[in-house]
């Protein structure tokens, strides 16, 4: 809870910052639901530690989410969204959008997706109407998994509904009441600890206890976004030892197997996918670039050597391969004992119980000696 | 027809009440609700359900290559997205002609086992029971949480709570002990996921020919600890599982034709037999029979086949009510004949074209963005609309019946199966018996989901140890290479989380000609087909009795939404229903139940 307790008891909250905020999850766009599903598997920090007020100096969250909602359904469940499109929410709400945004211009009358009906017409209302209420109205609008951030498969050539991503539906230049972009959480689905992460950022800085998440150019958490997966995956120095895996069999780099690795940004192979445990080409699995606003097409075929793989491949073959001659001599030498450890007549291991580090005729003795003066 | 506001109405007798929720919570993908109550009799007249989504999968991958089929597919669901690739995988093992290599099998059963284990765990105790625990009960039948306070619940001894309603409070979201139990242990077992398959939902590590994941023993030693360390919740699961549903058959009698269905029950089969499998569609019958869950048809309690060959040629997609325009006639066939030289039906998935053809949702027409799958029944001529059960029901079921599965921890008798896990940190070494049950109904889809996770478990103990066998043997061989073929077809069939799943590839040029995935949701939510034919949720829902004590001022139609919730909807494969009498409504325009309408 953000609030000072006086003296007097009284509750009196911060000057800066809210006490109590909503979080309107839609994942109706074109989705999996896979995003939520991958929430729940995060225990850095664990959504029922957020609902249950476990950490310390976030505000009271109400979580609205349709797999985790204990409602039945329907205005029940839709209650809180209705209360919002109409401007009666009385906290700030966090709107959390899920799933790629088709374009509703192009079906005549039909619709591609829709969440909840129009109260007087009976028409089904499209993710994009509520977009549409919700997002200027929101304090801050984060878009969860590549989907909501950039289309996603969704989006991929030769798709009926002519997705997009948030950014590109809402713009890229847009601002929440609270002052914020679009907060980005790519990843297919989302890493559950990345996105949990940043959700609590954004609430610290709900409860006016932190500055806004520090976003890259494609509005991304810089600090998750930051590094490629080359740059934290455990067989890159296959990569560099020119040592690479010629089918699935192999434990080393997968660069000629389809990983696409070194030029995509995610955190994975660091992290683990949950509680470190799993991963992608830490673990034997090609990356497909499931973080990028360039997937999933300029990654496809995926099991076929990124483009660029060639020229860096050979480039490294000469160097890596030398070095990997010399390491392995030194590993050599690295995997033997030393002489003395032997069951002999004598000990050889230089055993003097007098040795001393320099001898009497050493300057630095004499000069030592001086030093020690009283 | 939105009837988002109940109107106030009276329980006169012949007087019925709209009553709607649209979306529906607590599952995966959009499901809405639709109905006409009559208080009066105190049961539903009649029922819509819709889905609106459609995403256009069999569309957008005509001229892919067919190598990423399994990593796109996995797109389709956010839940059971693995068991899209595994049966993508099984598809384009067949139409590459590749023989997977043992270690590889037991490492996706192993995946696949730890899967059923965290969606049905995660589902059953976070998303289902929340309709049975004490806030839910208090709110919609505070006498029968009155009567759940004095009684003893039996299986005490082994869950720890000493009365029903102890376990109800148990349930209670967010707070309950076993709702933040199951919470965790659905970590658990995805991080025993995660270590065959890579990341949960969508693996990284599982490919046409095999997988990546390094058969390290460390990997089982990590797998092998998290399984150990979950058995006590399994066990106790099904006590508390047992507990609850034999109380509601006592507390509310009658209960048992909520969700009530004719036993039409598919099942696709799981967890290959290395030893067996060579994915040739010629050797389908055997390698099909020789799964760890038994594939099958049953209808009234009678096993109609257990060959997967039959069960291909029967799968016919009708359409009827959704927005689509038949390809029937304006397309030649891609398959004709199978390998074996059986003609392929033309309304066959392989044979399939997706021409969507979006318009206003009218119930009157069309409201659906699926078709209706159906299997054609050769010795009858009809199409029965099997459903799954909500996946783990037909699984035991045809188990059980097929008598086919033998193995130390799991056994099938012909009537029942029996399930030995061995002792736990708390319990002893415990031997379950799921027994067919004398319904397919809402409470026995959710019972058998309790028992299912102790199948899985029990299996996986038993995958373990042949992979196990294999890597100290020293073969650590996990994916065989493979070239794609100019021209092939391939069918894969398995067991997604709620059912039934099948995925159908035609290649040509090297490229995706025709690529259809069949998962569960369409069999149980399909709207009526041409023929008349109506869906699984229709049976289900159509005359069901209501048991809330609420009138239709604070209705929250709980009883309804066990039903639905049952079969373990699972809705992004974008279904979208129709579920009534088939009494023809008076077509004014769309909407047809606005809120003006009587």
């Amino acid at each position: 809870m953000t609030q000072n307790m006086r003296d007097t008891g009284a509750v009196i909250p911060q000057e800066h910052g809210f006490d109590e905020v909503t979080i309107l999850w839609i994942s109706e766009g074109m989705s999996c639901d896979g995003d939520s599903v991958s929430m729940t598997a995060s225990g850095q920090p664990a959504i029922e530690d957020i609902v249950l007020g476990l950490i310390p100096g976030l505000p009271k969250v109400n979580l609205h989410n349709k797999v985790l909602s204990p409602a039945a359904g329907g205005e029940e469940f839709l209650a809180p969204y209705r209360r919002a499109a109409r401007g009666e929410m009385a906290e700030p709400f966090i709107l959390v959008i899920e799933g790629s945004v088709p374009n509703e211009n192009i079906n005549g009358d039909g619709y591609w997706t829709s969440f909840g009906n129009d109260e007087n017409t009976g028409e089904p209302l499209t993710l994009n109407w509520w977009i549409d209420q919700l997002a200027p109205k929101a304090w801050a609008v984060v878009a969860a998994g590549t989907c909501a951030t950039y289309g996603g498969i969704h989006a991929m050539a030769g798709n009926p509904t002519g997705c997009m991503g948030l950014a590109d539906y809402l713009g890229w230049d847009f601002r929440s009441q609270g002052g914020l972009p679009i907060v980005n959480v790519p990843g297919c689905p989302i890493q559950p600890e990345n996105f949990m992460e940043t959700l609590t950022w954004v609430l610290y800085h709900a409860a006016g206890s932190a500055p806004p998440p520090p976003l890259d150019h494609m509005l991304r958490p810089q600090w998750l976004f930051g590094k490629t997966v080359h740059e934290g995956c455990d067989r890159a120095a296959y990569y560099e030892q020119a040592d690479f895996a010629k089918d699935y069999n192999s434990p080393k780099c997968q660069v000629k197997i389809g990983c696409w690795g070194p030029v995509i940004n995610c955190n994975v192979p660091k992290r683990g996918w949950m509680g470190g445990v799993g991963g992608c080409p830490n673990v034997g699995g090609i990356c497909i670039g499931c973080t990028m606003p360039g997937f999933p097409d300029k990654f496809m075929p995926f099991m076929d050597m990124p483009p660029g793989g060639s020229l860096s491949t050979l480039l490294i073959k000469p160097y890596g391969a030398m070095i990997r001659r010399l390491r392995g001599i030194t590993n050599g030498t690295a995997n033997r004992e030393p002489k003395w450890h032997h069951n002999g007549p004598e000990l050889t291991s230089g055993y003097n119980p007098r040795w001393r580090p320099y001898g009497p005729a050493d300057p630095r003795r004499q000069a030592a000696i001086e030093r020690n003066k009283p | 027809m939105t009837a988002t506001k109940p109107k106030p109405a009276g329980q006169q007798p012949g007087e019925l009440v709209e009553m709607a929720w649209d979306p529906i919570t607590r599952i995966i993908g959009n499901l809405g609700v639709y109905t006409k109550i009559d208080f009066a009799n105190r049961v539903v007249a009649e029922c819509h359900t819709t889905s609106s989504l459609f995403r256009g999968y069999s569309v957008f991958m005509k001229g892919k290559d067919p190598r990423d089929a399994g990593f796109i597919t996995s797109r389709i669901c956010g839940i059971c997205g693995d068991n899209h690739t595994t049966c993508s995988v099984y598809a384009q093992n067949m139409a590459y002609g590749i023989k997977t290599p043992p270690l590889a099998e037991w490492i996706i059963n192993l995946g696949e086992a730890a899967e059923y284990m965290f969606d049905h765990t995660l589902f059953q105790d976070n998303l289902v029971f929340v309709d049975f625990c004490e806030a839910m009960v208090k709110q919609t039948n505070p006498s029968v949480l009155a009567r759940a306070e004095k009684t003893a619940a039996p299986g005490r001894d082994i869950h720890g709570y000493r009365t029903i309603a102890d376990i109800m409070r148990a349930y209670n979201p967010f707070e309950g002990e076993v709702y933040k139990e199951a919470l965790k242990v659905s970590r658990t077992t995805r991080e025993m996921f995660c270590l065959m398959e890579g990341r949960h939902v969508h693996p990284s590590t599982v490919y046409p020919g095999g997988v990546g994941t390094m058969p390290q023993p460390s990997l089982f030693t990590d797998y092998l600890s998290r399984l150990i360390s979950i058995l006590d919740f399994v066990k106790k699961a099904v006590a508390m599982n047992d507990d609850i549903f034999d109380f509601w058959y006592e507390a509310l009698p009658g209960y048992e034709e909520v969700g009530r269905r004719r036993v039409l029950l598919g099942c696709w089969g799981a967890f290959q037999n290395p030893d067996v499998v060579d994915y040739r569609y010629e050797t389908m019958t055997n390698w099909g029979r020789a799964m760890h869950v038994t594939p099958g048809i049953v209808v009234d309690g009678k096993l109609l086949t257990t060959d997967l060959v039959d069960i291909n040629l029967g799968i016919r997609i009708l359409l009827g009510s959704s927005y689509y325009k038949d390809w029937v006639g304006e397309e030649d066939p891609f398959v004709s004949h199978d390998p074996l030289g059986n003609p392929v039906d033309i309304r066959h998935p392989w044979n399939q074209t997706t021409l969507p053809d979006p318009g206003k949702r009218d119930f009157g027409d069309k409201y659906s963005w699926v078709m209706s799958p159906r299997w054609f029944d050769k010795s009858t001529g009809d199409h029965l609309a099997l459903d799954t059960g909500g996946g783990c029901f037909a699984r035991l079921y045809t188990t059980a019946l097929a008598k086919m599965v033998d193995t130390p921890y799991v056994k099938s008798t012909g009537t029942s199966v029996l399930i030995t896990l061995p002792k736990s940190q708390r319990l002893p070494e415990t031997t379950l018996e799921w027994k067919i049950p004398r319904w397919s109904n809402a409470l026995e889809r959710d019972r058998s989901r309790a028992y299912f996770i102790a199948y899985a478990a029990a299996m996986s103990l038993y995958f373990l140890e042949q992979a196990m066998e294999r890597v100290r043997g020293g073969d650590m061989r996990v994916f065989a290479e493979f070239d794609v073929p100019d021209e092939a077809i391939g069918c894969g069939f398995h067991e997604a989380v709620r059912g039934t799943l099948s995925h159908h590839l035609v290649i040509r040029d090297r490229k995706i000609a025709n690529y259809h995935p069949y998962p569960p949701t369409p069999w149980n939510g399909s709207p009526r087909d041409s023929y008349g034919t109506p869906g699984p949720y229709e049976d289900a829902i159509q005359n069901m009795p209501i048991f809330e004590e609420n009138g239709p001022d604070k209705f929250k139609g709980v009883d309804i939404m066990r039903a639905v919730r049952s079969f373990d909807p699972c809705l992004p494969c974008g279904v979208h229903m129709y579920v009534g009498g088939g009494r023809t409504l008076k077509k004014i325009h769309s909407p047809m139940f606005g809120a003006s309408h009587g």
